[in-house]
């Protein structure tokens, strides 16, 4: 029994494993591969997002079964989501949250993104990343497309300081009202003595 | 010897004579009376401070029923109780207003600090948002451990809060 | 009728007189529904009532924000797991299960069949402790004792075979990543298959005496009704959406550990009023006691519980987001491992803080007295929201 057994709509061949190193799915391992190839409908779907807008701005970062990450520019994202929105059939944002990488001087906001109303991509989740600069994190919102990211939005705000252009609530939710330090989710920001 | 009595200084002495002799044969039944009423009616405010509001909740169920003790919850107003249970974490949005309600309620009051994280902080020890312990704001009268102290626990917490009501004395 | 006021107020404005409106702030009243409210949980909102209506609602969380996320990032992925339960101490075998996942996911960790279904017993059992307790709460802020007894009570018998399970009523850390702390102990079937056949009954009982109940269908039915499209839109989870007519549940939709051996259906009702979410949940607990008995069923007899691990376990870098249905909905980790064996970002998306903002979306418009039976029907828990 693998450790995950998925409804995948697409059967491949092998057994479903993330990218290397791919833990042991059955006691007679499968057939080695050098690199795991992408199972086809994840595929299919990034790939329409690719034919519409270009090989440019739209990287991807790896497509799992069951999860895609794709990476834009921030300038582009909301045209993105609403192309995903409309097209693809992903009606909401499951969370919004962000990962701070110092050591790439960049702030990662990542929307995971689900289906409710289309049963083939019932299980899957889209993630779509954006990347900004960690001294003046500036985002353009995406509530106008997906509602449910308003909270998500304004909690990614108060705990990493990335601004949401055109939230109409970039305050303060989960942390106390007279909170006068950094933001607490960044890297710098250590907690009580350790 | 009635001119002598009605005279002021004397009268004041007289009185005074009887009111010692009135307080000291009523003080201990009156007191007695008086802590007997409230060790059987503790009424505790409905603030639930953290995730010990469970245990809490399922003390007040049918298997570990507090409601034998005179603990009875969900009272609309706070100037009717005289109980707090610091039920969990304490942050710091969370202190100012454990500070107002108990300052508002009316004396006599207790605290009873639930669970580790009341006592001293507990797992959260290290969180930038969770106060140290409870009693940095507000004076606690009993402090009941675990995490989160079984119903039965909370129940022993009580007793001990009556006893130390019944040893207090009424000025 | 327009046109006849601005031409009032143009002829009084030549006339060099002001008609003095009346300032629309002067009618409403704000009320503060704050932490310290028989009605309302460690949660405060703001709202603005115009007389019986409510006009303007805010939610302000945030009193129990333990700051869970970033103590995640001090302790590596076994020491997690107790700060994890917290949020939701109840219902814990679901909180730590989803992190269980997506840390076997990161790590490369296969779990034996007979830990799986443990596992999933033991998710089942606090489901229906979770929402027991719900119901007694909801049952006690619409003013019906009863209600509040009879699922404390009967919670009690959960209780105690979780306590048999793992030793500890509540926050019992049974789950770890790679399978469950400890076996099952003797007679424990035969328990649960008892506790089980009394507890189908009272959920009868329950219909009778409170979901019948003509007052609760007056308070409940017709209020606060969530549509299909504004439930998908607002990417609201669990009895909440189900209730709305969309029958999503992530053990059927993408199903973990052994649940696609399972034979049940997702309950779902079609008219996303209060009353339509409070009964999703009963369905939900009578499927469950369905469930689990085919869990003791088909479990191995014998076996291994739990992987054998390194006393640190770390794996490559990479990412993972797994998801459970727990009692109040989806709840989906996403862990981010950079190599070492502290995680390098674990980000908790909760049914809860998901469902809140449905909370403006259905009060604004309706009476006031509405109020609880529209906020604890959504099922939200404050502590694990804020986590």
């Amino acid at each position: 029994m693998s450790q995950d057994p998925k409804n995948k709509p697409v059967d491949s061949t092998t057994p479903s494993e993330p990218p290397p190193p791919s833990p042991p799915a059955k006691a007679a391992a499968p057939p080695a591969k050098k690199e795991t190839e992408a199972p086809a409908f994840e595929k299919g779907l990034v790939s329409q997002i690719i034919s519409r807008f270009g090989d440019d701005k739209i990287k991807v970062a790896y497509i799992r079964p069951l999860r895609m990450k794709v990476n834009v520019d921030p300038l582009d994202m909301v045209e993105v989501a609403t192309f995903i929105r409309d097209n693809l059939g992903f009606d909401h944002a499951e969370s919004v949250t962000g990962t701070d990488y110092p050591k790439d001087n960049q702030i990662e906001v990542i929307y995971q993104l689900g289906s409710y109303s289309k049963d083939d991509i019932a299980a899957h989740i889209l993630s779509l990343t954006t990347r900004t600069s960690r001294d003046d994190a500036r985002l353009p919102t995406l509530i106008n497309v997906y509602k449910s990211a308003e909270y998500h939005e304004r909690e990614t705000f108060e705990m990493l300081g990335v601004y949401f252009e055109g939230h109409p609530r970039n305050e303060r939710f989960l942390l106390p009202e007279d909170w006068a330090d950094l933001p607490p989710l960044r890297k710098e920001f250590r907690i009580r003595g350790r | 010897m009635i001119k002598d009595l009605l005279n002021p200084t004397n009268f004041n002495l007289m009185v005074s004579k009887i009111s010692d002799i009135l307080v000291k044969a009523l003080d201990e039944p009156l007191g007695y009376a008086i802590n007997w009423g409230r060790i059987w009616s503790l009424w505790p405010v409905h603030l639930e401070t953290a995730c010990c509001s469970v245990e809490f909740g399922a003390a007040s169920g049918p298997r570990y029923d507090v409601e034998r003790f005179g603990i009875i919850e969900a009272f609309g107003s706070l100037r009717q109780c005289d109980l707090i249970v610091v039920q969990g974490t304490v942050n710091r949005k969370m202190a100012p207003r454990l500070r107002m309600v108990y300052d508002q309620m009316p004396e006599p009051k207790y605290v009873i600090a639930m669970g580790a994280c009341a006592i001293t902080g507990g797992l959260y020890v290290d969180s930038y948002n969770v106060l140290p312990g409870v009693d940095g704001i507000i004076p606690v009268d009993v402090y009941v451990p675990g995490c989160p102290p079984r119903p039965e626990t909370l129940i022993q917490g009580t007793i001990l809060l009556q006893e130390k009501i019944k040893r207090s004395k009424i000025k | 009728m327009e046109k006849n006021l601005e031409h009032q107020i143009d002829e009084s404005e030549k006339l060099g007189m002001q008609i003095v409106k009346e300032s629309e702030d002067d009618r409403l009243m704000t009320l503060s529904v704050g932490p310290q409210h028989p009605g309302s949980g460690h949660f405060r909102f703001t709202i603005k009532v115009d007389g019986d209506y409510v006009v303007h609602c805010d939610p302000d969380p945030g009193y129990v924000h333990r700051g869970e996320e970033k103590m995640c990032e001090y302790r590596n992925f076994i020491q997690n797991i107790p700060h994890l339960e917290r949020p939701v101490i109840h219902d814990s075998a679901n909180i730590t299960y989803s992190y269980s996942l997506a840390v076997e996911e990161l790590v490369g960790i296969q779990v034996p069949r007979r830990g799986q279904f443990i596992r999933a017993i033991a998710s089942e059992l606090d489901r229906q402790i979770y929402t027991l307790y719900w119901l007694a709460i909801y049952g006690i802020f619409l003013g019906h004792s009863t209600m509040f007894m009879w699922p404390t009570g009967d919670r009690e018998l959960f209780i105690d075979l979780m306590d048999a399970l793992s030793g500890a009523r509540v926050t019992h850390a049974f789950n770890i990543p790679g399978g469950v702390r400890n076996d099952i102990p003797d007679g424990f079937k035969d328990k649960c298959l008892r506790h089980i056949s009394y507890f189908e009954k009272r959920l009868k009982e329950y219909e009778d005496i409170f979901y019948t109940n003509p007052l609760f269908i007056q308070r409940t039915e017709g209020v606060g009704i969530l549509t299909k499209e504004d439930a998908i839109g607002l990417g609201v989870t669990g009895s909440v959406l189900r209730a709305s007519g969309v029958p999503y549940d992530i053990r059927k939709a993408e199903p973990y550990d052994v649940y696609n051996e399972i034979d049940f259906k997702v309950q779902y009702m079609k008219s996303g009023d209060s009353l339509a979410r409070a009964y999703v949940p009963l369905l939900d607990m009578k499927e469950s006691c369905h469930i689990m008995r085919q869990l003791l069923d088909k479990m191995p007899e014998s076996g291994e519980v739990r992987a054998k691990l390194q006393p640190t376990p770390k794996g490559p870098p990479g990412e993972a987001y797994r998801r459970v249905e727990s009692g109040r909905g989806a709840l989906g980790y996403y862990i981010v491992s950079d190599g070492s064996p502290k995680p390098y970002r674990v980000k908790i998306s909760v049914g809860s803080f998901r469902n809140m903002i449905a909370l403006p979306h259905l009060l604004v418009g309706s009476k006031l007295a509405d109020m609880p039976s529209v906020y604890w029907s959504l099922n939200y828990w404050p502590v694990e929201a804020d986590r």
